[in-house]
């Protein structure tokens, strides 16, 4: 067991519900010295040198997938990018199966975003030498993502603690407000739920948020806006009559933002549906939109998380 | 561990200090493109107090840098937990610098490897020179100092103990103890 405070007591980031407010803070502070990397003339060091990382990508992502894989450059590391198309998985090969194949090929990290919940941690039983990390598991977690907007919360605004965050749209179908809610509770910040009562999942109040079914009530006094793209892909069929009503009801427009306090920032993991659950003109002012920033700082934190994960395991 | 003298107290080392300034000076006959480099974590005091000192003896400022070499070190596959990552700090480029590297004790030579390792991937120094304020013997690498506080013959199984108001609780002063 490796001592907590000072390392992350697990090999694999599966989510950030098992996580301390400990580790949490450290994955954080960590991220800080690597976010200095990046500006740097050589942005490399040799700090993963000669281990494999494989980013297992099940599901598409542009994001995510280019955010890990210069994360493990600039750490030194070997890559290796399988994604399921053009891949023996379009011949039916199981997860399991292909995944096996892969460690015996001696990875030392497995990056892994797939549909279905608790991938991530059946591949993490499975090998138990090899760090797994959740790049986002069907409607369960995304712990990186949780922890760059918890960075970008806290490098703008000094602190995670009391800091009043709305989280606003596709609650019930969203891997990053799981991982947002576990974070941002764990760490003492304030969060309201806003979203159509089709899009909020029964129960989750219980987790120690408060529910709202307007924007307006959300918005009110708001260090933080943190919008969710709308799902297309993952719903059925609509859990609303439109999506020009939804827009109307629960899009974030600069009169709407009026409510929020003043220096309030507007997040969004990406990618956005412009005009569905932001007006674009919102997403693009540096006077509040941290969108971009949330992209940059993504590749610090994932050096971090790459770089705790991957050192010694002493027992 | 047991401590078995006391090799340098608050004066003795603030002494010691503005000696390797004095020396770091005329080395370089001037301040012309000089920039001291503190090593994370205790030669960030050291260097810190060094370009006090220079400072006060030429009236000008002198660039002062520091440099994390956690991610360079050689044994990271190895020592658990991971040690922790903090900024490496430049005021300016250090293209065509003499970089002057601070540490608290030079030993088996392996952190200044990495050192040298980092500063190389921030631009090309014109010089980099090495100044510690203990050197106790025991190099695995092919690495010397240009300026030495103080030398410290050494066994294998003693440990020096720097310990700095800024760093560490209490007064300066470096220890000899024993495993």
């Amino acid at each position: 067991m490796r001592a907590s405070g000072s390392s992350l007591r697990s090999k694999d980031l599966l989510g950030i519900e098992a996580l301390t407010p400990e580790e949490i803070t450290l994955i954080l502070d960590t991220a800080e010295g690597f976010k200095e990397v990046s500006e740097r003339p050589v942005k490399k060091v040799p700090a993963l040198r000669g281990q494999l990382v494989i980013n297992l990508f099940m599901e598409a992502s542009t994001r995510t997938r280019v955010s890990f894989e210069i994360a493990e450059k600039r750490l030194s590391a070997d890559t290796l990018n399988f994604s399921a198309s053009g891949s023996a998985v379009e011949k039916g090969e199981t997860l399991i199966d292909t995944a096996d194949n892969l460690v015996a090929m001696h990875p030392n990290m497995i990056v892994i975003r797939h549909k279905h919940p608790g991938s991530p941690q059946m591949l993490a039983e499975r090998y138990p030498t090899i760090s797994v990390i959740n790049a986002g598991d069907g409607a369960h977690e995304h712990p990186t993502q949780a922890l760059l907007d918890a960075f970008t919360i806290r490098e703008r605004l000094g602190r995670l603690q009391g800091v009043n965050v709305a989280i606003v749209g596709d609650i019930k179908y969203s891997r990053v407000v799981r991982s947002n809610i576990h974070l941002l509770t764990k760490m003492k910040a304030n969060v309201t739920l806003a979203a159509p009562p089709t899009l909020i999942p029964t129960e989750i109040d219980k987790l120690g948020v408060r529910v709202v079914h307007s924007l307006d009530e959300a918005i009110e006094g708001a260090d933080v806006v943190m919008m969710l793209r709308i799902q297309l892909e993952r719903q059925g069929k609509l859990s609303f009559p439109s999506l020009r009503e939804y827009y109307n009801t629960f899009g974030l427009t600069r009169e709407r933002l009026r409510r929020a306090k003043k220096g309030v920032l507007v997040m969004h993991p990406g990618p956005m549906n412009r005009g569905v659950e932001i007006a674009s003109d919102v997403a693009d002012d540096p006077n509040y939109s941290v969108i971009l920033e949330q992209v940059t700082n993504g590749v610090a934190v994932r050096m971090a998380v790459l770089y705790l994960l991957g050192g010694a395991h002493g027992e | 561990m047991n401590v078995k003298k006391r090799l340098l107290d608050g004066a003795r080392m603030n002494r010691a200090i503005r000696r390797m300034a004095i020396e770091v000076v005329e080395k370089n006959r001037g301040l012309e493109q000089l920039m001291i480099v503190g090593i994370r974590s205790r030669g960030v005091p050291i260097a810190e107090r060094m370009v006090a000192e220079i400072e006060q003896m030429e009236g000008q400022p002198v660039p002062f840098g520091i440099l994390d070499i956690t991610l360079y070190r050689d044994d990271l596959t190895t020592i658990a937990p991971n040690p922790v990552v903090k900024p490496t700090k430049f005021p300016e480029p250090i293209n065509d610098k003499i970089i002057v590297l601070v540490d608290d004790v030079l030993y088996t030579g392996r952190t200044v490897r990495a050192a040298l390792d980092a500063l190389i991937d921030f631009g090309r120094p014109k010089q980099v020179m090495l100044a510690v304020l203990i050197d106790r013997g025991h190099r695995e690498l092919p690495i010397h100092a240009d300026v030495i506080g103080k030398t410290v013959p050494t066994d294998a199984d003693e440990v020096i103990k720097v310990k700095l108001a800024e760093t560490d609780d209490g007064e300066d002063e470096v220890l000899l103890m024993e495993k």
